[in-house]
């Protein structure tokens, strides 16, 4: 089919099958899929300036560095084996098998998952997801995790719950996806599992020193600002992106996300305006995420005015989620679940809802839709919560994943880092 | 010799300033402070949570005056810091036992 579409089929016949597969592979589509790879990239970064601006001062740079070291530590685990896990060939549903292990035959030839791209694009574009999904969870452990029981966190968290999640939605043969769970670009693997698993982990570390009756006001949000401004741009590539190719469909995921981070942001200035009389930048900057969180799984699936619907829930839902964690008590110090987590299960509920384009939600007469949407939020929220549960309960039985009180209160810049984010002279 | 601190609210800087530069003070020396008197802190919301903010930023600053001075130099800040509202500021005024000039190793008043 793609040989037809170049145009050119008759001069394809005879041809050695490595010229086959140049033709079929359209530059185009790798074009926008590079380019999406490199914009989930910076959302990383984004993240980290997000995180980084809402912690004191005195963790910072702790704060930066939960984010970037998974740049770092997710790119290797993905090229040993993460790949393999999550895309290889399919175990019960439940698995990818090890032929991709340390990117055997992931080559320029098109994979099984995209006939217009070449498998390795699509790799490093898979990579940029399980990169940013771990960080994301970091916003719920700041200012009181060690960083070496982070580190291995996030490296165990990756190997036993984003890779199998991911194989259940997106692999081949993977359960969730074989059920008709629709999620575009991410809200289950993504948000509902980082969301979930960073209220847990907030649950288990336990309180930052004092909170919540000291001050935990947030030391810089114009840096906040400007992650969540790299925050948007980049999620254009994890939305757009997630089309797996410059086409109608990548062209939807783009406009329904600017729409619905547009509405959240403005739907969660304006609930704030009616609660407390003051709007703010931080709730703009955390509507606008929120939006952008729904829609992720509905992207490609909706209209621009069912992404108008999505992102007003957004703002409105993940509003009243963080006002709700004061009269619960637990500490999720940059609201990772009441965002992710909320938001997530927000999206994922609202796509079996406004689902048109390729699929039909409840308003287009396809109860079932819902159904098989709330059965993959489930299994992802007991899967994950039940998961990071045993791995930070096996880390607080062997390393230790709290820091001491002296160096909490020193902050972690100075007592893991070893140095400071800000100097007066 | 005194010298004269003021701690004022930050936005009448640049008038207590002017006013003291027209009466032919030499020098002065800012910086920025934070603390509390009558006025009390501010509540700061960060996604719906309330936050008693007990320091207020302020400035506060310095003059090293001659003693016939001191008079003048008072009334100009009082003058030009106050709005009549809670949280104008306050000036004290302490002896300065002496002054030298780093350059020159002048003493006294001709090194203010």
């Amino acid at each position: 089919m793609q040989i037809k579409h170049c145009g050119i089929e008759t001069a394809l016949i005879n041809k050695k099958i490595y010229m086959e597969v140049f033709v079929m592979i359209l530059g185009s589509d790798t074009c926008w899929l590079l380019i999406c790879s490199a914009l989930v990239m910076l959302m990383t970064p984004g993240l980290a300036l997000f995180y980084g601006g809402m912690v004191r001062s005195k963790n910072v740079l702790n704060t930066l560095l939960l984010s970037f070291v998974a740049l770092g530590l997710i790119t290797v685990e993905w090229v040993f084996f993460g790949y393999s896990m999550a895309f290889g060939k399919d175990i019960m549903g439940i698995i990818g098998g090890l032929n991709y292990l340390f990117l055997n035959k992931v080559s320029f030839a098109p994979g099984p998952y995209a006939s217009n791209v070449s498998h390795m694009a699509f790799m490093v574009f898979q990579m940029m997801f399980a990169i940013i999904t771990p960080a994301l969870i970091s916003g719920a452990v700041v200012e009181r995790m060690k960083f070496s029981a982070y580190v291995w966190f996030i490296l165990l968290w990756s190997i036993f719950v984003y890779n199998p999640v991911c194989h259940w939605v997106w692999g081949k043969g993977g359960w969730l996806g074989k059920l008709g769970a629709l999620d575009f670009a991410g809200g289950t693997v993504v948000h509902i599992n980082a969301g979930i698993s960073a209220l847990v982990a907030a649950l288990i570390l336990g309180k930052r020193k004092g909170y919540p009756s000291s001050q935990f006001i947030p030391h810089n949000l114009t840096l906040t600002m400007a992650g969540a401004g790299l925050l948007w741009f980049g999620w254009f590539g994890f939305n757009a992106g997630s089309a797996l190719g410059a086409n109608n469909s990548a062209v939807l995921a783009f406009v329904t996300t600017q729409i619905a981070a547009g509405t959240a942001s403005l739907a969660w200035i304006l609930a704030e305006w009616i609660h407390i009389k003051k709007p703010s930048t931080l709730g703009a900057a955390s509507g606008l995420v929120a939006g952008l969180v729904a829609i992720t799984p509905a992207a490609g699936f909706v209209s621009p005015m069912g992404a108008i619907f999505i992102g007003l829930g957004a703002g409105v839902i993940c509003y009243l989620a963080v006002i709700l964690k004061g009269k619960f008590g637990y500490d999720d110090s940059l609201d990772a679940f009441g965002v992710h987590g909320v938001g997530g299960i927000w999206g994922a509920i609202a796509t079996g809802i406004f689902a048109t384009f390729g699929a039909k939600g409840l308003l287009y007469g396809n109860f079932h839709q819902l159904i098989v949407q709330f059965i993959a939020v489930i299994s992802t929220i007991v899967y994950s919560g039940l998961m990071t549960f045993v791995i930070l309960k096996l880390l607080q039985m062997t390393i230790g994943i709290r820091i001491v009180e002296e160096d909490e209160i020193m902050g972690l810049d100075l007592s893991n880092h070893g140095e400071t984010g800000y100097k007066l002279l | 010799m005194k010298k004269v601190e003021a701690i004022i609210k930050p936005f009448k800087l640049d008038d207590v300033k002017e006013k003291l530069t027209q009466i032919g003070i030499k020098g002065m020396t800012i910086s920025e402070v934070k603390g509390f008197g009558r006025q009390k802190g501010h509540t700061e919301i960060y996604r719906g949570a309330e936050y008693v903010v007990d320091f207020l930023p302020k400035i506060k600053i310095e003059v090293v005056v001659p003693d016939d001075m001191v008079g003048e130099v008072i009334t100009t800040i009082c003058e030009s810091a106050k709005t009549g509202k809670i949280g104008d500021g306050k000036v004290f005024v302490y002896p300065v036992e002496e002054v030298i000039r780093i350059r020159t190793g002048e003493k006294g008043e001709v090194a203010v």
